[in-house]
């Protein structure tokens, strides 16, 4: 691994630094009592990273990828995607980011069950304002990155796990995101499905895309170059793996 | 939009409920609107012109039709001087305006033949002309001629229900009847007319007007009513000034003074019944409310339900970069388009209710491309109002606990 740049308040992240947590911290006011989920995460991930994140359920790993996929703002401290600082970013501006910054893949896949693949991929370009003709060429393209390019007409409940999964994955990947988040991305799968999603990730990571998966499988974790863990809400480790 | 439709289409049962609610607002607006709408052409067109004749006035002591009028008027009509045969053939030697004229009095009477009676006819001693006025169409035999006016014969043309009270089917002409003991001849039989509003119009005789029944209306040399028809409504207005002059100088009238007679049109009615549908066109407007309120709540209901079920989905799409107005305007398309499509089907009922009141009932209707358009209209703002809540709390949601919910 490359040197990690010493980080301090007022500073910019590098050019190749694509996110930088700095002194993360995120508490939830429970009526009486404080939870502090995150209590001062740092981290750094590189252009066309593989990162696994790790950790005990309550360990703060949901919150992270929360604040990490704009969906949620942090209590103090500064998160930076892709050269912009975002933790202080308001509802709408942060739509906008997810929207061109982000691609989500969850465990549930959410799908739109009533429409087909390929509307449900259009989806976010939608968002992005882009004209039917484009999303719908733009949702095909991506569908045929996943293997799924004679399944665009198909509903979800015409779809396998591992089809529906790819499928959400294609949605994710059709706007050119920054990074890929994905949340326990096999939780629902059977491990053969699984294997196949992770060669899909291993690929689009080979092609130059840069991954964040949630995972509390150290098999699936297995795959990244590098695991952080969460712990308590601080990172307990952060190692890269040979490959 | 398409999306909205998908939705619509994909929960049936509920938008349908939703889609009642507005149904029913539209096509009673409608509905109702196409009755005050046919009934007032319908007394613009055909009632007015039936009681009075087209491009006709009455010179009459007092209105014709005269609702809620005060006792103390009344008592002032009473006073006046009634109309004289010599006031008529005054005005019909004075008038330079091309008019047909005829004199008329009216009562009820009984009618007989042998053992038969109608009671409660209307009794017309008119002159011969009076049928011209009125548009009777005689059925049967002949109306009387100028020579039996004026001689006073005693003859008289039967209204169709007379006819067939008191001779059935058989042939009436050349029978007597007897109105107030005095036989008359039946010369004719007038059309049937049928019935105004629930009135029956067929239920009058016409004699001469110098024939004995004249007696029994008004003493003599006195008319209730002087009827002048001209051809067009200039000409009539030029008559009635005219009628007017004449009449004010034979009653010596000064300058200041006011007529003590009138010169009565079918405005009058067609004021009264503006007035009515006045009152109609401001009360309606509630009751379509009520329906429109109810359905407005059932659609929001139907909404908050929908946002309820459909959080998962609404985190979903503001994962993938929905803003607040995106959700927002998703839900209300929704809303919109329900409301639309209850209103497009309410405005299909209006029109097919609007058809079967006209033919199974007396009462006319006919639809106003202004209901249409207000139908439309209400329908797409009932959608919007009722949409705004459930669609603003959708577009509230915090994406992680709406992805999370299950």
């Amino acid at each position: 691994m490359s040197t990690v740049q010493l980080f301090r308040t007022g500073d910019t992240p590098l050019p190749d630094v694509i996110i930088l947590t700095h002194k993360l911290t995120r508490e939830y006011d429970m009526g009486s009592e404080l939870v502090r989920a995150l209590r001062g995460v740092s981290v750094q991930i590189r252009r066309n990273e593989y990162v696994a994140v790790m950790g005990p359920s309550g360990s703060g790993k949901s919150t992270l990828m929360n604040l990490v996929g704009c969906l949620d703002t942090p209590t103090s401290g500064e998160y930076w995607l892709n050269g912009q600082k975002v933790s202080d970013l308001a509802d709408d501006e942060l739509a906008r980011i997810r929207n061109k910054e982000i691609g989500f893949v969850f465990q549930t896949f959410n799908l739109l069950p009533r429409a087909d693949a390929l509307h449900n991929v259009e989806l976010p370009l939608i968002y992005a304002g882009l004209s039917a003709r484009n999303r719908r060429a733009k949702a095909a393209q991506a569908l045929e990155r996943v293997g799924l390019a004679d399944r665009m007409d198909h509903k979800p409940n015409e779809l396998s796990g591992g089809q529906r999964q790819r499928v959400a994955i294609a949605r994710a990947l059709v706007n050119e995101p920054s990074i890929l988040l994905a949340d326990e991305p096999t939780g629902n799968l059977d491990s053969t499905t699984s294997g196949e999603i992770m060669a899909v990730f291993a690929e689009l990571h080979h092609q130059g895309q840069t991954v964040v998966m949630v995972t509390h499988e150290q098999d699936i974790a297995a795959h990244a170059a590098r695991v952080v863990t969460l712990r308590d809400g601080i990172v307990a480790t952060d190692q890269a793996r040979a490959a | 939009m398409r999306l909205a439709l998908q939705t619509l289409r994909a929960q049936k049962l509920k938008s349908g409920f939703s889609l009642l609610g507005v149904f029913i607002g539209v096509a009673s607006l409608i509905g109702a609107w196409s009755i005050v709408n046919g009934v007032n052409r319908y007394m613009t067109e055909k009632f007015a012109q039936t009681l009075y004749g087209v491009n006709t006035f009455q010179l009459r002591r007092r209105p014709m039709f005269t609702p809620n009028v005060p006792d103390s008027v009344w008592r002032a009509w009473q006073r006046r001087p009634r109309i004289r045969f010599s006031d008529a053939e005054a005005i019909s030697a004075g008038l330079t305006v091309p008019v047909i004229t005829a004199w008329q009095s009216s009562d009820r009477v009984s009618v007989s033949y042998s053992s038969k009676e109608a009671r409660d006819i209307d009794l017309n001693a008119a002159s011969e002309r009076y049928f011209d006025i009125k548009n009777l169409k005689i059925a049967i035999g002949r109306p009387f001629t100028s020579e039996e006016n004026r001689s006073g014969a005693p003859v008289v043309v039967l209204g169709d229900a007379v006819a067939k009270r008191l001779f059935v089917d058989r042939s009436p002409l050349g029978r007597n009847v007897r109105i107030g003991g005095v036989p008359y001849r039946v010369i004719g039989v007038v059309e049937r007319q049928g019935s105004i509003l629930g009135f029956p119009l067929d239920r009058f005789v016409v004699v001469p007007a110098l024939s004995p029944a004249q007696n029994l209306v008004n003493p003599p040399g006195i008319l209730d009513a002087f009827l002048i028809k001209a051809h067009s409504d200039p000409e009539m207005r030029e008559a009635m000034s005219q009628a007017e002059g004449i009449m004010r100088s034979r009653r010596h009238l000064r300058p200041k003074q006011d007529n003590n007679f009138v010169l009565d049109t079918s405005e009058g009615v067609q004021q009264f019944w503006a007035g009515i549908s006045r009152i109609l066109v401001i009360v309606l407007p509630g009751v379509v409310l009520v329906s429109l309120v109810i359905g407005g709540i059932v659609i929001m209901n139907i909404m908050l339900m929908a946002v309820a079920e459909r959080t998962r989905e609404i985190g979903l799409r503001k994962s993938l970069g929905a803003r607040r107005r995106d959700v927002l305007s998703q839900f209300l398309a929704e809303s919109t388009a329900i409301a639309t499509v209850g209103a497009s089907f309410g405005i299909i009922a209006g029109i097919l209710l609007t058809i079967a009141i006209n033919t199974l009932s007396p009462l006319p209707a006919s639809v106003s491309p202004a209901s249409i358009f207000l139908g439309v209209v209400m329908g797409a703002g009932v959608g919007v109002v009722a949409g705004v809540y459930p669609a603003s709390r959708a577009a509230r949601l915090d994406p992680i606990t709406a992805l999370r919910q299950e």
